[in-house]
C-alpha cells in the first residue's frame, strides 16, 4: 500500500487526471527538449526537471491565478504547470521571437506576466529577495494574492536566503518559499554544502512555520502545499515548504555526473512520482491503462506541435538588438 | 512684468530631504526603505523627522541586508509600488550589486520587455571627512557601465532637491548618487526651481576658452576653479554631466566644438572611469575640433588613505584644476 493512500484525498477525479496530464506533459516535454538539444536546436544551458515533476505540479495547483510565481533556471516544469503553453516555451528555448520572452531569455529565463510567472531566474537565490518584495507590495496594497518562490537546496547556502527569510518573517509578508531539495547543488551533495542538512530547520530559526514533505509523492505534496498556501493566505505570513526530491537527469547537458553512483539514481527511480501517482489513479478507478495510453498520445501530439511551432518561429531582426534595455517612452 | 525669483539658502542635506518629502507627499505608492532611515533619522540625518511625519508603512527601517532589501525593492517595484531604497553609501552597495546588475538592470531585457523596474536606489558617495579606505569610494563608473540602469549624480543643490522626483517618474531603475562630503554645504537656490531634465547634462557656466566637464563632488570645485581662472582672463565653460548613463554626449561635444579644448575632472579612479568614456567620445566624434589633447584629472589609484593631507592629495582639488587649465591654455 502506498504511503499516500492513508492521506486525505484533496482532489476530485477531474483535477486528479489534470495533474497526471501535467506531470506527463512535463516529463515528455523535457525528453523532447533533450532531444532537440542534441540536435543543436536548443543551445546554452538546459536543466531538466525529470524526476521532480510532483513538486511543481503539486504546489502550483494550490495557487490562484493572481498569485505570483518565481522559479529557478530549472523551470520548464513550473512554467508548464502554471499554464504557459508548451508552444511558446519551446519557441523560447529555440530563441525565437514567438517565445514567451521573445527569445531573449532562453531556457533559463521563461517569463509570462499574463500568468504572473516571473522567471526563470538563473542567479542562485537572487529571486528570493524579489519574491519577498512582491509579497511586501501585496501587503502594502492590501491585495489578497500571495507570492510563491521555488528554489533548490543549494540556494539555502547563499546569504540572500537568510536575508530573504529574515525580511519575510520580520515584515510578515505572504510568501511561500518552496525548497526543492534534490540533494545536489550541481555536483555538490547536500552533506558537503550544509552543516545542518534539514533545510526546514533553517526556516524555523527565523520564526517561519516550516515543513518537509516527500517530493516524489504528488499527493503528499498536494496536501502539504494546500495547507501551506492556506496558512500564508489567511495568516499573511511566510511559510517554508521543503520538498525532498531527486533529479533523475544530469544537472545540465554538460554534466558527466561524476559525483554520484548510478545505483543511487536507480534507487530513486523506483520512487518515480509518475508511476506512483498513476497507480493511485488506477486503483481509484479514475483512469484505465488504455486511457493513460491515450493521454500519452495526446501529449506526444502536443509536444510535436510545440516543436513545429518553434521550428516555424522567426528570428528577432538585428535592428532590435538593443530593444528592452530602457522602456520606450 | 517679470516674476521675481525667490531665493532661499539651504544645505545639501536639506535639499535632499525636501526632495524625499515632496516625493512621499505626491504619490502614495512611494515609500522609503533603508538602514536607519526611520528611528535613527538617517545615517546622515537626511530623513530625520520623516518617520514621524509619514509613519512606519512609508519610512521603513531595514536590517543590514543590502542584497535582501534592494531585491525586495525590485520585487515591490515589479508589483506596482515605487520604492526609494537607500543604500547608506556606495561602499555597501557592492553587497547588493547582484540585485542591481543581474536583476534590476536585466529583467526587462530577458523577459522580452514584459517587466519594468521603476525603482530608485539612493546612495551616498565620495570622500567625506577622513573616513578611510572602505567609506570613501567614488564608484559612479561601476554603475555607469551597466546597460539598463539610469545613473544620476546630484552635484548641485538643485539636483539634490529635484532629481529624486524625476527619478521616480522613470519606468526603469535609477541609481542616484548623493555626496556625503557636501551635506553641510549651504547654497542659495530658487524656491521654485525650473523643471529639471534628467536626460541632459547642464552647462553651469558659459565660456569660450576651454570646456571643463565634471560631475558630482567635482561640480562646485570646477565652478570655483573657473571663477579663479576668470581673474586671469581665462573664460572656462563648466559642464555638469548629471546623467552618467545614458550619457548626454551632445552637450559636451557641442561645447568642445566651440572651445576646442577639454578637461575632465572626477574623483573616481582614473582607469576605466567616466572620464575615460567622455574622453573617448570626444576623440571619436569631435577630434578635428580639438586644439590640444583632452586632459583628465582623476582620483589617484590608491585606496583612500585616512590622514587628511593624503586624502586631499588623492583627488583633484581646485588648485589642481586651475593649474591644469592654465598649463593647457598657455602651453607652459
Amino acid at each position: 500500500m502506498l504511503q499516500s493512500d492513508i492521506k486525505t484525498v484533496q482532489i476530485n477525479e477531474k483535477k486528479g487526471l489534470l495533474l497526471l496530464y501535467q506531470m506527463l506533459l512535463i516529463r515528455r516535454f523535457e525528453e523532447k527538449a533533450a532531444e532537440q538539444y542534441s540536435k543543436a536546436k536548443i543551445r546554452g544551458f538546459l536543466h531538466l526537471y525529470i524526476g521532480e515533476e510532483a513538486v511543481a505540479v503539486g504546489v502550483i495547483q494550490a495557487l490562484n491565478d493572481d498569485d505570483n510565481v518565481l522559479a529557478t533556471y530549472r523551470e520548464h516544469g513550473h512554467a508548464l504547470a502554471r499554464g504557459i503553453d508548451a508552444d511558446v516555451i519551446m519557441a523560447e528555448m529555440y530563441g525565437k521571437l514567438e517565445g514567451c520572452s521573445r527569445g531573449r531569455g532562453g531556457s533559463m529565463h521563461l517569463f509570462d506576466i499574463s500568468k504572473n510567472f516571473f522567471g526563470g531566474n538563473a542567479i542562485v537565490c537572487g529571486h528570493l529577495p524579489i519574491a519577498v518584495g512582491m509579497a511586501l507590495a501585496s501587503k502594502k496594497q492590501k491585495k489578497t494574492n500571495i507570492t510563491c518562490c521555488f528554489f533548490g537546496e543549494g540556494a539555502a547556502a547563499e546569504g540572500e536566503f537568510h536575508e530573504a527569510l529574515n525580511l519575510a518573517a520580520l515584515w510578515k509578508v505572504p510568501v511561500l518559499f518552496v525548497c526543492e531539495n534534490n540533494l545536489y547543488a550541481m555536483g555538490t551533495a547536500l552533506k558537503y554544502s550544509h552543516a545542518m542538512t534539514d533545510i526546514e530547520k533553517k526556516g524555523t530559526t527565523y520564526g517561519i512555520e516550516s515543513a518537509a514533505v516527500d517530493g516524489m509523492d504528488l499527493r503528499a505534496v498536494i496536501e502539504a502545499a494546500n495547507k501551506a498556501v492556506k496558512k500564508v493566505r489567511s495568516e499573511e505570513k511566510p511559510y517554508l515548504l521543503v520538498c525532498n526530491t531527486y533529479r533523475f537527469r544530469a544537472h545540465s547537458m554538460f554534466d558527466a555526473e561524476l559525483y554520484r553512483e548510478k545505483t543511487e539514481v536507480d534507487e530513486w527511480k523506483k520512487r518515480d512520482p509518475i508511476p506512483q501517482y498513476q497507480q493511485f489513479l488506477l486503483q481509484k478507478g479514475w483512469i484505465s491503462e488504455s486511457e493513460i495510453e491515450l493521454m500519452e498520445q495526446k501529449i506526444e501530439h502536443k509536444i510535436q506541435m510545440a516543436v513545429d511551432f518553434a521550428e516555424a518561429g522567426t528570428w528577432e531582426p538585428l535592428e532590435q538588438l538593443t530593444k528592452f534595455i530602457y522602456s520606450e517612452k | 512684468m517679470e516674476n521675481p525669483v525667490m531665493n532661499t539658502t539651504l544645505t545639501y542635506r536639506e535639499a535632499l530631504k525636501q526632495g524625499i518629502r515632496e516625493a512621499l507627499q505626491n504619490d502614495k505608492d512611494v515609500f522609503l526603505m533603508g538602514e536607519d532611515v526611520g528611528r535613527y533619522g538617517g545615517a546622515f540625518a537626511v530623513s530625520k523627522g520623516l518617520l514621524q511625519e509619514f509613519g512606519e508603512e512609508r519610512i521603513m527601517d531595514v536590517p543590514l541586508s543590502e542584497s535582501g532589501f534592494v531585491g525586495a525593492g525590485i520585487g515591490a517595484a515589479l508589483a506596482g509600488m515605487k520604492p526609494i531604497v537607500e543604500v547608506m553609501t556606495v561602499n555597501f552597495s557592492l553587497l547588493a550589486m547582484d540585485q542591481i546588475v543581474n536583476n534590476a538592470a536585466t529583467l526587462q531585457h530577458m523577459s522580452g520587455g514584459q517587466l519594468h523596474v521603476p525603482l530608485v536606489i539612493r546612495m551616498g558617495c565620495g570622500i567625506s571627512k577622513q573616513l578611510g579606505a572602505q567609506h570613501s569610494h567614488s564608484w559612479e563608473p561601476f554603475y555607469a557601465h551597466i546597460p539598463g540602469l539610469v545613473v544620476l549624480s546630484a552635484g548641485t543643490h538643485e539636483d539634490a532637491r529635484g532629481m529624486l522626483r524625476l527619478a521616480l517618474l522613470s519606468p526603469d531603475p535609477v541609481v542616484l548618487f548623493e555626496y556625503t562630503g557636501m551635506l553641510n554645504l549651504e547654497k542659495e537656490v530658487a524656491v521654485d526651481s525650473d523643471i529639471l531634465d534628467i536626460s541632459k547634462a547642464k552647462v553651469l557656466k558659459k565660456g569660450k576658452d576651454i570646456t571643463i566637464i565634471t560631475y558630482g563632488i567635482g561640480v562646485y570645485k570646477c565652478l570655483d576653479a573657473a571663477a579663479e581662472l576668470a581673474t586671469v582672463g581665462i573664460d572656462a565653460e563648466v559642464i555638469d554631466l548629471r546623467v552618467l548613463r545614458p550619457l548626454d554626449e551632445f552637450t559636451f561635444l557641442a561645447s568642445v566644438a566651440k572651445t576646442h579644448r577639454a578637461i575632465i575632472v572626477e574623483d573616481a579612479w582614473r582607469s576605466v572611469s567616466v572620464s575615460s568614456e567622455v574622453s573617448a567620445r570626444i576623440m571619436e566624434k569631435t577630434f578635428y575640433d580639438l586644439d590640444a589633447p583632452v586632459l583628465r584629472l582623476c582620483g589617484i589609484e590608491v585606496p583612500i588613505p585616512y590622514p587628511a593631507h593624503l586624502e586631499e592629495a588623492a583627488v583633484p582639488q581646485i588648485q589642481d584644476i586651475v593649474n591644469a587649465v592654465k598649463k593647457m591654455i598657455h602651453h607652459d
